[in-house]
């Protein structure tokens, strides 16, 4: 094997360590894993596939996505900010994009989907349970054990398309922007044909937002911007306590509001949608 | 040593448990006992080098409180006393005692038997990432050689009174670092080198990461290592699967709060057009690049013994970077 390090000084002999010999212990391709280690990815990829079906019916729907015609001020997230005119009585200054002729869901989720496809927590989760790469601590990647094989070889985060994960906090950005309409979106939930109220659905638009701002707040971009890049923590104190805070809990528990914050979206939508379609009956609380 | 190509059975080897069964009980602390006798431990331990091996059956009865070590240690001392084990403090604070149980990587002696399903045969295997020395004990040199390839701390010159000084806000980050004992189980554990042995040269591994990590954030050091665990110590090749941070026995978060911190850094550098024009409108002061003193680097320590590099081509990752001989 031949090794590309330059070297600083060409006077130090070489340590003498093998590389690319024979390792002996039992075969890689061998798993001594006693626990039921196929369990974790295979609800994750589960998790993942039904998110991502019910995501592209729900953009393929194009339609009840708004209740404003039954006194209710509820905008899918999957079709909020609304370009179309379909919700223009929503008060959106960006609605009446009457030239744009397929569902604006695509057009919206590619901002959410690029951040998540980019963080760092959904990369573990699809790098295991997709790439198998691999998909459990200690059980070999796939392919690997195959000499020559088209997996054998391993070249991570380091070549296109996968350097471009490095984008995410640029997605962040826009995410943050996305949160926003979502808050908006939750307070326009209280508005009710004869004042304020509050409704299931305005509970659900309120949780959603919050799970999605504490699910983009604890982004490890986000806790980097607010002074993980720092070498001296003490000498900037706001920016400490951002990054306390993002740090603890939230970056703490990303993967937690990982999910609820991807489930929230998809009940909101879905209530939306039996919402606006008539199905059901949100039932007004106050 | 003669190694055995083939599984042996525990009858050859150990007596098929026959013969533990009738060890004394240190302290008679049997509290297992039952009527039957001691109930007995099943375990399947690898005997074998670099160049083969296969996996012994043992048998010995069950003690209470015991580690996994300590079963080691019994069988080494009544049924294989020619079985090798690395171990030194028993407390989990050497790091020697690395090793594989039930195919998870683990610290023999912090890992408790009453842990482990005992109804069935235990595993013990030695680290996959590293070439087998014997038995349970694997050449971890590897380690040794990227840890001299990390340039040192280095601080600025100290305040006009002659001393440093830190907030303890800036020291905390890279304290959790120091709590590494260099056991390697999340060395062993990256699929990066575990299943690619071809990214060994290029590839630093998370505890150095951690490392980097600890020095990057230091407020009192002066290196920009962010290029070198860029370019040449493979930061990109971490696809941030977290193992290192499951096996770690310290609880170092190593993913969260060292590698996805570096990757963050590097974005800094070398991805991030805005970061680039702050820089560049600001004219904040540059750290020195590592390769600045990258001269000074002390000189690597690792194995030299020749019986375990003296093979008719190995190929070897030098201290110097460069292929040379055994």
């Amino acid at each position: 094997m031949t090794v590309v390090e330059e070297s600083p000084r060409q006077d130090i002999p070489g340590v003498p360590v093998r590389i690319g010999q024979a390792r002996g212990g039992p075969p890689r391709s061998q798993v001594l894993r006693r626990d039921n280690w196929r369990l974790q990815p295979i609800l994750v990829a589960a998790g993942l596939l039904v998110f991502i079906g019910y995501s592209t019916w729900a953009a393929l729907r194009n339609g009840d996505f708004y209740a404003g015609h039954l006194g209710r001020d509820y905008l899918s997230p999957y079709y909020s900010p609304c370009l179309t005119h379909s919700c223009t009585t929503a008060g959106y200054v960006w609605g009446g994009w009457s030239w744009w002729r397929i569902s604006p869901a695509w057009l919206i989720l590619v901002f959410p989907g690029a951040f998540r496809t980019t963080c760092y927590y959904y990369r573990k989760s699809y790098y295991r349970s997709f790439w198998l790469s691999p998909p459990a601590c200690a059980v070999a990647d796939a392919g690997s054990t195959n000499p020559g094989g088209v997996r054998s070889r391993y070249t991570g985060e380091t070549l296109f398309p996968l350097i471009l994960q490095n984008v995410h906090r640029f997605t962040w950005y826009f995410a943050v922007i996305f949160a926003g309409i979502l808050t908006w979106d939750a307070i326009a939930a209280f508005r009710f044909p004869n004042g304020i109220g509050l409704g299931v659905g305005t509970l659900l638009f309120v949780a959603q937002a919050v799970l999605i701002w504490a699910y983009t707040l604890g982004c490890h971009a986000c806790r980097h911007l607010c002074g993980g890049g720092l070498k001296r923590l003490s000498k900037a104190p706001v920016r400490h306590f951002f990054w306390k805070h993002v740090s603890t809990p939230l970056n703490h528990h990303h993967q937690l509001f990982a999910w609820c914050s991807l489930i929230s979206i998809m009940v909101t939508d879905l209530y939306v949608w039996l919402v606006a379609s008539g199905t059901i009956h949100d039932p007004r609380i106050i | 040593m003669s190694v055995p190509t083939e599984p042996r059975t525990a009858g050859a080897v150990a007596g098929n448990g026959t013969a533990g069964a009738g060890a004394p009980a240190p302290h008679g602390t049997s509290a297992t006992a039952d009527a039957t006798g001691p109930r007995q431990l099943h375990l399947q331990l690898w005997r074998g080098d670099a160049d083969g091996g296969g996996f012994v059956d043992y048998e010995v009865p069950a003690l209470e409180g015991e580690v996994v070590l300590d079963v080691v240690h019994r069988i080494q001392a009544e049924h294989a006393p020619d079985l090798a084990v690395r171990w030194n403090c028993k407390a989990g604070k050497c790091g020697s005692c690395s090793a594989e149980i039930n195919g998870k990587p683990r610290l023999m002696c912090m890992t408790r038997m009453s842990t482990l399903d005992t109804s069935q045969t235990i595993t013990v295997s030695p680290m996959r990432a590293f070439p087998v020395m014997r038995d349970l004990v694997t050449d971890v040199s590897y380690n040794f050689v990227v840890a001299a390839r990390i340039p040192p701390f280095t601080p600025g010159p100290p305040e006009p009174d002659g001393t440093y000084r830190m907030a303890q806000v800036d020291v905390d980050r890279g304290q959790e670092m120091r709590k590494c004992i260099e056991c390697f189980l999340c060395q062993n554990v990256c699929h990066v080198i575990r299943d690619h042995e071809d990214n060994k040269p290029h590839y630093a591994g998370p505890r150095f990461f951690a490392r980097l990590a600890e020095l990057e954030m230091h407020p009192l050091d002066t290196l920009d290592r962010r290029r070198l665990v860029s370019e040449q110590l493979g930061l990109g090749l971490c696809n941030i699967t977290k193992c290192c941070t499951e096996v770690c026995p310290e609880g170092i978060h190593i993913t969260d709060n060292a590698i996805i911190p570096l990757k963050e850094r590097v974005v800094d550098a070398r991805y991030d057009p805005v970061a680039w024009l702050g820089r560049k409108l600001l004219r904040r002061p540059r750290p020195a690049p590592a390769s600045a003193v990258a001269v000074d680097l002390p000189v690597a320590r690792g194995a030299h013994d020749p019986t375990i590099d003296g093979r008719s081509d190995p190929a070897v990752l030098g201290r110097n970077g460069r292929r040379s001989d055994g």
